[in-house]
């Protein structure tokens, strides 16, 4: 393939950024619903509720394996300066989606009604502790990896921010995926998610440009401000369409049960370009750019040639198994 | 650093243990799923959809916890072993992007349509997908074991300021091990797999559990391991021919022989005492070691001797290496004795049935020894010639891998007695869902033969 070398860090950091993005939408969806179970009203939303995420949790966990994967193999120097940085909580959040993986077929495959609750327990608890622990995370690469204790209460934010913005895309979901009571404690749960997802984005939105002088300059530098503008005021008029929505949901004859889904992901496009726009080209913020991070060009080019052949049949089959899939939620059977 | 080491080597032997235990049984597992399927086509006889039915309940519990502890152990590499990536990550990350690439995504796609599809699509897409699961496990074992054989055995690149870069692709990926490694372990995955349907079944049958299904599994698993047993044999033999061309010490130190020697005996026992550098309490079988190695009677095998400081430790690969070959001459002797009584003579004694029960995770024990016998084998290269392991290491503190490597630890014992009480369970279970009325008074159930109480 004919592209320079520095061409090809950026393309691997779009991939990344793809990656890291379908992972935080589609395994933020699984997340949410597993953070809302315990708010179900009975056993039988419960299993409507797995229903949902049933066939496509284990696929959905696939792009962090890719994300992460992009990462060390394409810029193993930063793989490395960021997972050392924040050895402690990506060893959580690893155990917690352990037993959130686990839990959820153990949920399936017990028998007694009391095994199924202790599963189900290990389950919202393995998902709210993932949700928080990438929070966590996001908020520390935020601030550079930098020790204090105001740094920590912006981690600390940031990850309730995150779990938040989790449940929000998982209630959506279950609003499209459900009916009848769950469908309505689903619209619920996403209001009140988008209160605090929309409290956790002004807070980062605030906080990144007053402790980074770079990143200040990025946004509030005259032209880039008029041209930038669009992006927090479409954030901001999205969020405001949504919460419309979710006063009036749901409507009859199941009108517009997938528009707070979609508009969840466009939420989280909007805050994932706006921290694109603070961060590139810095992979490892103000320590590594991503092409001073990236790996050999000869073993860049052979990965893209995998990738730019088997990613379009990934995306083929994945939608094929949303169209299997589609409609409302059935229990699993075990 | 330095005291980061061992904690940090710790915790990546009980990742890679605990992980390996699950694409142990995933990798043949779907194959088996895949056949089960086709016999169930072709027949139409229901007792092979009950088989499916269990088997797949165990597939995907497994799926989940090799999913989980994979993901783990993506992360370990730059947590705990940041140097790896960086030295020879031109090589290792485009063999590991081409598994998520070829081999996750597919499985783990296809498992939602093989797991919660079959009243969602038709027959013929349901066969597919399972075909496509086991094809997607066996292509993510076979770049695994690409670039594990790469570590042992690295070929078609070159270095430059220490930095491995790739040259030569087909060389990589078909490096010296590399054919011998994968023929092993996939062999080792079905045996794993075969013991493992064997023992749970005749644990249904002890507990008088007697339907077709089980009687079906157990003589599909029976013939499975008295076939796969002696062929593991052979690839064995030919894996250790290769490990002898490329790695002596490592052979060295399987067979305990300190001075290089001709007509070297097989020690069945021994103590190895590497600070005098000689064996204690020996017990060997004289000219042995020379004929299974070289094929010759009076061969010359290299002694430990000629490789003082780059060799491995000498006790724990002996004796790694005496549990993989005894645990697998156990299974080639019961498999052979399963098969003889289920196929020739059509019945299931007590004594076979509890055997096999005991032998259920003898795939598992096997396979650990298997993989420590070539893991510790080719210390103190984490890529032989090429990266030591004490190089890689992180900057993590040791209080913290220690820390996490606890967690993990107490997090695994949990899970494992899980899994292993489950699959008991999703057992006992199947035989429920048969017995159950509609669910099976199966048609010709006295196809079966009645076990000894019942003649």
């Amino acid at each position: 393939m004919g592209l320079a070398d520095g061409d090809l860090a950026v393309v691997f950091g779009a991939l990344l950024a793809l990656s890291i993005f379908l992972y935080v939408v589609l395994d933020g969806f699984d997340l949410g619903v597993g953070i809302c179970l315990p708010f179900a009203g009975d056993t039988g939303e419960r299993d409507r509720m797995l229903g949902s995420i049933g066939p496509f949790w284990d696929a959905n966990e696939t792009w962090l394996v890719l994300g992460v994967g992009i990462l060390l193999v394409a810029f193993p120097a930063a793989h490395g300066a960021v997972l050392t940085a924040v050895y402690l909580p990506v060893s959580l959040m690893l155990l917690a989606l352990v037993f959130r993986g686990v839990a959820f077929e153990m949920r399936l495959k017990v028998g007694s009604a009391e095994g199924r609750r202790r599963w189900e327990g290990v389950f919202a608890a393995g998902s709210l502790g993932a949700a928080l622990a990438q929070g966590w995370i996001l908020g520390r690469y935020v601030m550079g990896f930098a020790p204090g204790w105001g740094e920590a209460a912006f981690a600390a934010v940031s990850a309730l921010g995150v779990a938040s913005a989790y449940v929000l895309v998982g209630a959506s979901w279950l609003i499209w995926r459900t009916e009848g009571a769950l469908q309505r404690r689903a619209v619920a749960w996403a209001r009140r998610a988008l209160l605090g997802a929309g409290v956790g984005l002004a807070a980062v939105s605030l906080a990144t440009p007053l402790v980074s002088e770079r990143i200040a300059a990025r946004w509030f530098s005259w032209p880039e401000t008029l041209w930038l503008a669009p992006l927090p005021l479409a954030t901001a008029a999205l969020a405001a369409w949504l919460w419309g929505r979710l006063r009036v949901l749901p409507m009859p004859g199941d009108a517009g049960r997938r528009g707070p889904f979609w508009a969840s992901v466009g939420l989280f496009a909007l805050a994932f370009l706006g921290l694109a726009w603070s961060f590139y080209p810095w992979v490892v913020p103000d320590r590594l750019t991503l092409y001073a991070a990236a790996a050999a060009p000869e073993s860049l080019r052979i990965i893209l040639w995998g990738a730019a052949l088997v990613l379009p049949v990934i995306g083929l089959y994945t939608v094929v198994a949303w169209r299997i899939f589609r409609g409302k939620a059935r229990p699993l059977l075990g | 650093m330095d005291e980061t080491l061992l904690p940090a080597r710790l915790q990546f032997a009980l990742q890679i243990s605990f992980h390996i235990l699950f694409p142990a049984i995933t990798v043949a597992l779907g194959w088996f799923l895949l056949l089960v399927k086709w016999r169930y086509r072709r027949t139409g006889d229901e007792a092979w959809m009950a088989v499916y039915r269990l088997w797949t309940k165990v597939f995907a519990l497994t799926f989940a916890l090799g999913v989980v502890s994979g993901i783990v152990m993506s992360f370990q590499f730059g947590t705990n072993w940041p140097g790896f990536m960086k030295r020879v990550g031109n090589v290792a990350g485009p063999l590991l992007a081409y598994e998520i690439l070829t081999a996750f995504f597919l499985e783990a796609t296809f498992l939602g349509v093989m797991l919660f599809g079959h009243r969602r699509v038709p027959e013929w897409v349901h066969t597919g997908a399972t075909a496509l699961v086991a094809v997607g496990t066996t292509m993510s074992a076979f770049w695994i074991l690409v670039l594990n054989s790469w570590m042992h055995t690295p070929a078609g690149f070159e270095l430059r300021d220490g930095v491995a870069h790739a040259v030569d692709w087909w060389a990589i990926v078909f490096n010296p091990s590399m054919p011998y490694r994968l023929a092993h372990v996939l062999l080792a995955s079905a045996l794993t797999v075969a013991f493992l349907v064997l023992g749970l079944s005749a644990w249904r049958w002890r507990r008088g559990d007697r339907g077709r299904d089980v009687w079906a599994s157990l003589r599909a698993a029976a013939l499975a391991a008295a076939v796969l047993g002696p062929a593991q044999l052979v690839m064995g033999d030919l894996h250790g021919l290769n490990t002898l061309e490329h790695k002596p010490a490592k052979v060295a130190a399987m067979e305990g022989i300190w001075e290089t020697e001709r007509g070297a005996g097989l020690r069945l026992f021994a103590i190895p005492d590497e600070a005098a550098r000689e064996n204690r309490m020996e017990i060997f079988i004289p000219y042995a070691a020379s004929l299974v190695l070289t094929h010759r009677w009076d061969g010359e095998v290299r002694g430990l001797n000629e490789f003082v400081g780059a060799h491995p430790p000498v006790a724990p690969v002996f004796w790694a290496f005496r549990v993989m070959v005894g645990v697998g001459m156990l299974m080639i002797g019961v498999g052979a004795w399963a098969a003889w009584s289920l196929w020739r003579r059509r019945s299931l004694s007590s004594p076979l049935s509890a055997v096999l029960v005991g032998m259920a995770f003898s795939g598992w024990v096997a396979t650990l020894a298997g993989w420590y016998v070539t893991e510790i084998g080719r210390q103190p290269w984490l890529v032989t010639g090429v990266l030591r392991t004490a190089e890689a290491l992180g900057p993590a503190p040791a209080g913290a891998v220690w820390t996490t490597l606890g967690l993990y630890g107490a997090v695994y014992a949990f899970l494992l007695a899980a899994y292993v009480a489950t699959l008991f369970r999703l057992a006992a279970g199947a035989g429920k869902a048969v017995a159950a009325p509609g669910g099976g008074a199966l048609p010709g159930l006295a196809a079966a033969p009645a076990g000894p109480e019942g003649r």
